[in-house]
């Protein structure tokens, strides 16, 4: 069997920067494995601006993000292995994979790093009455049909949800020479970033219609247009409120799921509210040397967190490796928890012992706030607050706790609430 | 005052612009949006990306953008000017694509290799 220090899982955003990180930290023999034939993963789509503003300081595309760290880990000595899919990941760290050269293989590594990111939500995932004919995408799946492909799905499109991809393809489709009739939210407040609805709605006058739904998909072999409703404060259609949009595609933009078939074979627990591992400070799972980071642990909305987290695992997994950082079940462990208006926080577990000033921690409000106070605490003491004059569920948050706050520590509490600027 | 939300950067600054003050702006979080906001109330710009086609690469479609924003009302028509583009591979990326669109010296460049 053959040996690797590290093995990522996945050559996306993530597993690019972990893998070089994870290089340039000492681990020598660093495997990633890529079920695409390219390296880049979901970035290649991605041809808007607007990546690596925090990162690189400057605004690039998609595909352009993607080919600096292409670029980088060309520069390593790290194999990158194409068109191969992993099947199983062990808790061993026994890693097989498939590909139409080398059939079905297993190699070994001392740390393994999952980046395998987040899969859509269907039609079938949310349920919507109606017909089922042709013209029903994934705004992903469109994305990817228009950009690389060179297919253009539609003429008259709807889009359901109002999250970055369905606003970035609304504006796609409308450059391409489509007529988006409507952008249709469940939630009161949109889920994208307010330079999209700027950018991508109001630039072309596309109408978003918050609290709305649609409640019928009509047509018979192709999309023939959709019932919209209104919805009352609990996300139910309000009767009498229905009204028919002519059109022949239907873009759903309604949330991303991390994708952990691999972690739960492996036997990592995964946290119910992120649908991703459980994680400590450097993005260790509960599986001693297996890292989790980008969009499989949580979704994000910038790539440039991505690959900030992503280097921290390459990071640790190349300390991993080193024995640097050997696992002692012992350690103390702060645990993290989500208190009011807060929906998660990544990581769940900080061991002070391992962090050098302190710890960045990441999160998502449950809703929409204007001046506002992030407390963090411990048993009700507050230990640290942060004030924001806007917070929304679609933009996440981060803070870094110093690590003299959490060394005393029994469990730390990430809380949100109204409140004045000073 | 007209209330903008910049579009320069993820954090989607909430502007304030006084059109009778000089369009001077509050609210922004560092200098690119104060310009941010001055430039959308008097010559507003976009940068534009898209695909051209393109012959023997990888892929049937080669992602490009404009390397500055070009004037709002030149996007759909910059649009149409990349359907007459026809790129070969190989192509790097930073490669013009289509230079000087529309005599704004602002270039249509290739955004990836292929």
């Amino acid at each position: 069997m053959k040996e690797y220090d590290v093995i990522v899982v996945g050559a996306g955003p993530a597993g690019l920067a972990a893998a070089c990180e994870a290089y340039q930290n000492g681990a020598e023999r660093v495997l990633v494995v890529e079920r695409d034939k390219e390296p880049g993963g979901i970035l290649n789509q991605c041809i808007h601006s607007g990546f690596g503003l925090h990162y690189f300081k400057e605004e690039l595309t998609g595909p352009e993000y993607a080919g600096r760290f292409i670029d980088l880990l060309r520069a390593t000595g790290a194999e990158l292995l194409l068109d191969t899919m992993v099947l199983h990941v062990s808790e061993e760290k026994e890693v097989t994979m498939v590909n139409p050269r080398d059939g079905c293989f297993t190699a070994r590594a001392d740390a393994v790093i999952l980046t395998m990111g987040c899969r859509e939500r269907t039609r079938g995932a949310i349920g919507i009455p109606g017909t089922r004919p042709a013209g029903v995408f994934t705004a992903g799946m469109a994305q990817r049909y228009v950009n690389i492909e060179g297919y253009m799905v539609g003429r008259k499109v709807v889009i359901l949800g109002s999250g970055d991809i369905g606003l970035i393809m609304a504006r796609r489709m409308t450059l391409e020479g489509a007529k988006v009739a409507a952008c249709v939210e469940l939630m009161p407040y949109s889920n994208g970033l307010g330079r999209n609805i700027v950018q991508c709605l109001d630039d072309f006058g596309i109408p978003l219609y918050l609290s709305h739904t649609i409640t019928e998909i009509r047509g018979e072999r192709r999309v023939e247009g959709v019932v919209v409703s209104r919805v009352d404060g609990r996300g139910k259609p309000v009767p009498g409120t229905e009204r028919f949009f002519d059109c022949d595609t239907v873009l759903l933009s309604v949330g991303l799921i991390p994708e952990n078939e691999l972690s739960k074979e492996a036997g990592i627990e995964l946290d119910p509210r992120t649908k991703g591992p459980a994680v400590y400070e450097n993005m260790e799972t509960s599986v001693p040397g297996i890292f989790a980071c980008g969009n499989v642990v949580h979704v994000h909305d910038l790539v440039d967190f991505v690959t900030a987290e992503s280097r921290r695992a390459g990071a640790a997994a190349a300390r991993f490796c080193g024995r640097a950082d050997a696992w002692d079940p012992f350690e103390p462990a702060v645990p993290l928890e989500n208190g009011e208006n807060v929906g998660y926080t990544v990581p769940q577990h900080i061991r002070p012992g391992r962090i050098d000033r302190y710890a960045e921690v990441f999160f998502r409000v449950k809703r929409v706030f204007g001046d506002s106070v992030i407390e963090v605490s411990d048993g009700g003491k507050i230990l640290s607050s942060f004030r924001r004059d806007h917070m929304a569920p679609g933009e996440m948050e981060h803070i870094v706790i110093p690590k003299r706050l959490l060394q005393n520590a029994g469990k730390i509490t990430v809380s949100a609430k109204e409140g004045k600027r000073n | 005052m007209k209330h903008l939300i910049c579009i320069v950067c993820p954090k989607g600054c909430h502007l304030n612009v006084d059109e009778e003050n000089g369009c001077s702006v509050t609210g922004n979080g560092c200098p690119r949006g104060a310009e941010y906001g001055r430039e959308e109330l008097t010559h507003p710009t976009r940068v534009v990306t898209s695909t051209v086609k393109i012959t023997g690469g990888a892929h049937r479609r080669c992602p490009v953008k404009t390397d500055r924003g070009i004037p709002k009302e030149l996007v759909l028509r910059a649009m149409e000017l990349l359907d007459g583009v026809t790129l070969t591979a190989p192509v790097r990326r930073g490669d013009v694509a289509l230079p000087n669109v529309f005599g704004t010296g602002v270039n249509f460049v290739v955004t990836r290799d292929l």
